[in-house]
């Protein structure tokens, strides 16, 4: 060190020493325990950067005369930071790594990938009269596009059908002509069973027909099917046994086929909802053309194309116009790495076009690889001693394997480096090192050279044909927004923005699209790019009309994201596009897609329908969509034609209103339908709008009552759940008396289906049966009567605790019937189950009650029904041993609590349990015996069992050594809750041992643990300080200033709280002592909470005892202090408000210091501190002093940080609040036409805030302006004088 | 001013600012600042019954006429000259 410096730092420390013994705050020395140098830890020298100085302004926040001492909500709202121990503590505030998207999408998410993003399409608008030209697709193009592919569809899947039957025909074995006598039989009554798409009139003549004619029989199962496809092109092969009959059993084989793996997927066989996976064997037709020879298809084959596809997608997908494939690669720039003699993993993707997948799978590969590469002698000689070991000959029969694949991969480098050699620097060689890009572009992840790679090679870009160099300059853009830092993606995206018109839409599109098909895609990459595509929107408005369906094939999949941020995102993109494009541009582009035949499409495009309809008004797609529900054409269109209503009606919930009545005659007779799928949809859409209109709008739903009601006499399953969930939902928007009348009509059939094996019908019964029993209408006596003794036969059994789901809906709808009926009915019914021998049936049983109990009390409840249920309680929290226990904790104290008084006499032997399971050896059952405590003690009090809660006291504080801090903090909490109740000076252990032994305990740093004891020890200092002697409160002071680094507000707040109290116990003066010596840690979190201690203790103990100190405190010649002690005068001259008008001469000369102070921070502060005074002392008298400050505070104005100038701004504010306007308009008048632009910036900026402040008060102070030749600007009325 | 000031607080204070009538900017002229101050003021006496009863006083008018008189001061112009109402 430079000795001239080590000198000078002897010197000030010195100097400091001498300072030091001028302070008047002095230390009890035993208990700092360091009485050498005060100034040991502080900082030296003035720390380099100052971000951690820079103080938030949200401070200013709230500035209102507080309740009770606390510290301002901006304090506590602070995150404390991380210790900086990486991803934990990341996990833990909330970061999360970014994920790819499609690791968390399911196989039906997955679907997207299968899209196309096709071609442009004509403009009708812009063409005008003129006939589109041949090569752009028009509308009609494209219909018969969708209509072809169906065919084609129709046409695979009947093959596929032909082929296993044939298939089957070989099994069987050539059996014969009796084999095909049996056919008939046999199969009609297996397929009876599996039959999905008939309707009920279709089964009675099923086998008759099956056996007679074959033409009807082919395509009834088939409802989209073009007749006529069916028969032909079956080409039986000659020479076959089974020729002569071939439709009945490709029949049978098509009807036992449900497609699974595409369970959902409603085009290829309907029936694969209601019986998914039956067949092992499906799915042959999906396999289709390119595996034609494969006359048998593996069971593996079955799952596959779902599956696979995304793996290949990355150079699979096709993007017509988009830059052709070639430019792809980076491998135009020359690789090194070619000429190596073992190509490394790296070196050969570079080379050539390598999907993203392959690039990872490589990258892994090549890792493992180098680890397990085999040792060679020398590495082995290094690590072994010399002696003691022997190098044995391998056995002669020892082969080494030498098959040249293996021989190929292993050890990548051709040196063989036995341990680390440096390596010999060789330029021309590039491993997988990406290439620098070029021109400031961000860094390039592997997987964007697919994109982004042409951005790589160094061509002049002059000489780039025009549309060349603009693809480039949008790639660039893209790529900065996708991969760039957070400035230069602002940038970009402005640009983007602003030249979007002179880039083209088509351009833009082409490139931004295809990016978003990417299978590696993030979701903040999708976020920006998304938003890329929302700004280019408004801009390019009506020229984005030919790319309608291309946007909407990228964005329809966010609608059904799990992600609700990047549903509402794709919800704002295609409510923009529609605005953009025009209704009709996007009807024309989704309605192919209406009758898609796949499901996934047809699912998407229905909800964007509903966000066009919210877009731009339901009765301009009405028309449109009664023409689709009502199609001949398709049943696919018809069923999304009335999925589109559902998804209209959830998706704008009351907003259906005024329209209800026409949705529901556009999809009323979908209730009648022909195909099962279409009905059920009607149901549920129904059910869908009645839940949105609710509780309005039944006489829209008059025309369906009936055909409702009818519905559920003749339907079975599936359709008969669906009607009855519409139902349950139109009931409670009727009038009482109708509601009474149809729910007796529903109720036979929901009674009925209580004995429905299927899930889903039994959720959808008690979802019913809880809507029914809340309606007005239906009265207590008719539910006891009629439906309680089935519902508990059926319902509370043992199997329906099994289901998370379940459970759940059985205890809401018995709650419900509860409220009906009164407690005691139910309570009844349950109690005795509360000793079941089934755990999960229990704690059902006593959630219910509990539940019933909170919201109906228990003065129904009569003394023997009492004394069951509180047997069964206590049996019940005995017995538990699961996990979840906090159902049983929960309704032990809601029934105590609801008993009151009447629990009194059970009381000795509840606290016997409790006492018992105290000594527990699990630390569950501890813990839930001391939560158990805190419950109770409430009603404990009320039945003026103090001694008992003496007792539980006692025994609590022997548990205080307790070591799991989960159970210690529930035995905190519970003693917290027994002092609450009996009070300080009744408490045992009294108070005077009780508190030191909760000292110790302070020091845990369990969040639980802290949290109660800190509320506890805040209480006794509230209310019982003068029980423990000061020496203690010390004690806990210092224990206290740990407690400020939590990471929970509520620690932090009790915290500073019981600063407040132990001040106001003990005096401010040793309290102080130890606050002010905490300013000078390092922790700004920390300090911060200090300077509010400060604050909260000025204000309790009244300023004057403590602005001496502090100001003393500022004399310390450091930046943290001095900036404490200023902070803890602004949050001071905040809550004291007008108080501070004593004190305001007192602080000028050391707010005048600071705010000359070289130091931003402390100027900042200071102006901060000017702004409370300021605002507490307005209108008291106090002008001189704040006249003066402002002289202080005005030339700060030009600062630019942004949270001084701010703070700045505010002391000026506030100023104009105690000086009045006039004086700051004096001030502003010097710079508002100064010749400094800057200047006048500044100065403009304070007269606005000046004039929004208090416009009205300007007036008479503005300048007498000179007249000029036309205007009049003086105001001659001023000058007026009676 | 640096490129990230663009966009912190301060810069949504003077947007927000810029949405008041009657505030001000770097660019603007004597004239426009002028015009403000006449509309204020105007503005501020017909709101103030206390100081029209003043002024009607003062130039021996009815408080109406007063009132009836500032408010015809013509739009986007500053007070005209007497010959105005004569």
């Amino acid at each position: 060190m430079d000795p001239e410096i080590a000198k000078t730092q002897e010197e000030r420390k010195k100097m400091e020493q001498q300072l030091a013994s001028l302070t008047s705050v002095t230390f009890d020395t035993d208990l700092y325990g360091r009485g050498d140098n005060r100034y040991d830890g502080y900082e030296q020298s003035i720390p380099v950067n100052e971000d951690d100085e820079v103080v938030d302004p949200g401070e200013s926040e709230v500035a209102r005369k507080l309740a009770s001492y606390t510290a301002p909500k901006s304090v506590l709202k602070e995150i404390p930071r991380g210790g900086g121990d990486g991803v934990d503590e990341d996990a833990e505030l909330g970061f999360r790594k970014p994920g790819k998207i499609i690791d968390r999408e399911d196989d039906y998410r997955r679907r997207r990938l299968n899209r196309v993003i096709s071609p442009d399409r004509n403009d009708a608008f812009a063409m005008g009269d003129k006939t589109p030209d041949v090569s752009v697709r028009t509308y009609v193009d494209v219909m018969r596009e969708e209509a072809l592919r169906r065919e084609k569809e129709e046409l695979l899947r009947e093959v596929a059908k032909k082929k296993k039957e044939e298939e089957e025909k070989r099994k069987e074995g050539g059996g014969g002509a009796e084999r095909v006598k049996d056919d008939g039989a046999v199969p009609a009554g297996q397929k009876r069973r599996n039959r999905w798409d008939q309707s009920q009139e279709a089964d009675d003549g099923g086998a008759k027909k099956a056996k007679s004619s074959s033409a009807p029989a082919s395509d009834w199962d088939m409802p989209d099917s073009t007749p006529g496809i069916g028969r032909w092109d079956a080409t039986p092969t000659p020479g076959r046994v089974a020729d002569a009959t071939p439709s009945i059993s490709r029949r049978n084989r098509w009807d036992e086929t449900p497609t699974p793996g595409r369970v959902v997927d409603a085009d290829a066989t309907p029936a694969a909802g209601a019986t998914p996976g039956d067949t092992p064997a499906g799915m042959t037709w999906d396999a289709t053309p390119k595996l034609g020879g494969l006359a048998t298809p593996t069971p593996k084959r079955q799952r596959s194309r779902w599956d696979e596809t995304p793996a290949t997608m990355g150079s699979a997908t096709p993007m017509p116009g988009a830059t052709p494939a070639g430019s792809y690669t980076p491998g135009v720039t020359p690789v090194g790495g070619v000429e190596l003699a073992t190509p490394t993993p790296g070196a050969i993707n570079l080379r050539g076009a390598m999907t993203p997948e392959q690039y990872n799978l490589l990258r892994w590969e090549k890792d493992i690889e180098d680890r397990n590469r085999p040792l060679t002698d020398e590495e082995l000689d290094v690590m072994f001693p010399q002696e003691g070991y022997k190098i044995l000959d391998p056995p002669a029969s020892y082969q080494p394997i030498r098959t040249p694949a293996r021989k190929l991969l292993t050890t990548p480098t051709p040196g063989a480096t036995p341990l680390y050699q440096i390596p010999e620097e060789n330029r021309g060689q590039q491993f997988d090192v990406p290439k620098e890009a070029p021109g400031g572009l961000p860094f390039m992840k592997p997987e964007d050279y697919q994109y982004f790679g042409s951005l790589l090679n160094e061509e002049d870009e002059e000489e780039l044909p025009p549309e060349k160099q603009k693809e480039r300059k949008i790639m660039k853009l893209l790529l900065k927004v996708k991969n760039g830092t957070p400035p230069q993606r602002k940038t970009a995206l402005r640009q983007l923005t602003d030249k979007a018109r002179e880039f083209g839409a088509g351009p833009l599109f082409n490139c931004i699209l295809p990016l978003l098909m990417q299978p590696t895609l993030e979701d903040q990459e999708r976020h920006l790019l998304v938003k890329v595509i929302d700004r280019v929107l408004y801009k390019l408005d009506e020229l984005v009309r030919p790319f309608v369906h291309k946007i909407l094939v990228v964005i329809e999949p966010l609608l059904i994201d799990e992600d609700y941020y990047a549903r509402v995102e794709g919800r704002e993109i295609i409510s923009n596009l529609s605005k953009a494009a025009g209704l009709a541009t996007m009807i024309a582009a989704m309605r192919p897609d209406i009758d898609n035949i796949d499901e996934y499409v047809r699912n998407t495009t229905a909800r964007a329908f509903s966000v066009v309809a919210s877009a731009l008004g339901i009765p301009a797609l009405l028309p449109f969509l009664k023409a689709v529900c009502q199609s001949k054409k398709s049943w696919q269109a018809r069923h999304t034609g009335i999925k589109i209503v559902q998804q209209i009606a959830i998706l704008i919930g009351c907003a259906v209103l005024p329209h209800l009545r026409s949705l529901v005659e556009i999809i009323e007779q979908g209730l009648n339908d022909e195909n099962q799928k279409v009905r059920t949809i009607t149901a549920l859409s129904l059910a869908a709008l009645a839940e949105a209109s609710a509780p309005y709008g039944i006489e829209s739903f008059d025309s369906v009552l009936k055909p409702l009601w009818k519905g559920i006499r003749s339907h079975r399953g599936k359709v008969l759940a669906a009607f009855l969930k519409a139902i349950g939902f139109i009931i409670p928007l009727m009038e009482p008396m109708y509601a009474s009348y149809y729910t007796k009509e529903v109720m036979v059939i929901l009674i009925r289906e209580f004995q429905s094996p299927d899930e889903e019908m039994k959720k959808i019964v008690l979802k019913v049966v809880k809507q029914c029993v809340s309606t007005e209408g239906v009265e207590a006596g008719y539910i006891r009567s009629d439906i309680l003794p089935e519902f508990f036969k059926n319902f509370w059994v043992r199997r329906m605790a099994l289901d998370r789901r379940n459970y759940k809906q059985l205890v809401e709808t018995t709650v419900e019937i509860a409220n009906k009926t009164g407690v005691a009915d139910i309570v009844n019914r349950i109690v005795e189950d509360l000793k079941d021998e089934s755990e999960p049936y229990r704690r059902m049983v006593m959630e219910t009650i509990e539940k019933v109990v909170v919201n109906l009390g228990a003065s129904d409840i009569d003394s023997r029904l009492e004394e069951l249920l509180v047997d069964g309680i206590l049996y019940a929290f005995q017995e538990q041993t699961s996990d979840d226990a906090n159902v049983m904790l929960n309704g032990f104290g809601a029934v105590v609590n609801a008993l009151g008084q009447r629990v009194k006499p059970y009381l000795p032997q509840i606290c016997g349990t409790i006492k018992w399971r105290l000594n527990n050896k699990s630390a569950k059952v501890r813990q839930q015996a001391a939560d158990l405590i805190s419950r109770i003690a409430g009603v404990m009090k009320q039945c003026q069992e103090e001694q008992l809660m003496g007792h539980l006291g006692v025994v609590l504080y022997e548990y205080l050594g307790e070591e799991y801090p989960e159970v210690l903090g529930s035995i905190l909490g519970a003693l917290k809750a027994i002092v609450n109740v009996i009070g300080m000076t009744k408490m045992t252990p009294p108070i005077k041992d009780l508190l030191p032994r909760l000292t110790p305990i302070l020091k845990n740093r369990h969040e639980k643990v802290q949290e109660n004891c800190i509320d506890l020890v805040g209480r006794i200092a509230d209310r019982g300080a003068e029980f423990v002697p000061a020496r203690e409160w010390m004690r806990i002071c210092f224990e206290l200033l740990e407690m400020l680094k939590a990471h929970k507000k509520g620690i932090r707040r009790a915290t500073v709280n019981t600063f407040g109290y132990i001040a106001k116990a003990i005096g401010p003066q040793d309290v102080l002592a130890t606050l002010l010596n905490n300013l000078k840690v390092q922790e700004r979190q920390n300090r911060v909470c200090t300077t509010v201690a400060i604050a909260i203790v000025a204000e309790t103990c009244s300023p004057f005892t403590v602005l001496p100190a502090l100001m003393n405190e500022y004399r310390v010649p450091e930046l943290n202090v001095q900036n404490g002690v200023l902070k803890s005068l602004s949050f001071l001259f905040e809550y004291i408000g007008e108080m501070g008008k004593d004190y305001i001469y007192a602080v000028t000369p050391l707010l005048e210091d600071a705010l000359m102070d070289r130091d931003l921070v402390h100027r900042q502060t200071a102006a901060s501190a000017v702004k409370h005074m300021a605002l507490g002392v307005a209108g008291l008298g106090c002008e001189d002093a704040l006249v003066h400050l402002l002289n202080y505070v005005w030339p700060n104005i030009f600062e630019t940080s942004p949270h001084v100038i701010n703070a700045v701004m505010e002391a000026i504010e506030g100023m104009r609040v105690a000086l009045g306007a006039a004086a700051i308009l004096n001030y502003c008048l010097q710079g508002l036409f100064h010749p400094a632009r800057k200047v006048r910036e500044v100065y403009w900026k304070i007269y606005n805030s000046l004039y929004i402040g208090a416009q009205d008060a300007l007036v008479a102070a503005y300048p007498v302006l000179e007249d000029e030749v036309d205007n009049v600007f003086s105001r001659p009325e001023l000058a007026m004088f009676v | 001013m640096q490129a990230s000031d663009r966009f912190n607080i301060n810069s949504q204070l003077e947007h927000l600012q810029a949405k008041y009538v009657g505030t001000g900017h770097a660019d603007l002229n004597r004239f426009e600042w002028a015009v403000n101050i006449q509309r204020d003021s105007y503005a501020s006496y017909v709101g103030h019954y206390p100081m029209l009863a003043f002024f009607a006083l003062a130039e021996n008018e009815s408080i109406g006429r007063e009132r009836y008189n500032f408010m015809q001061v013509p739009f986007g112009t500053a007070f005209p000259n007497e010959e105005f109402f004569v």
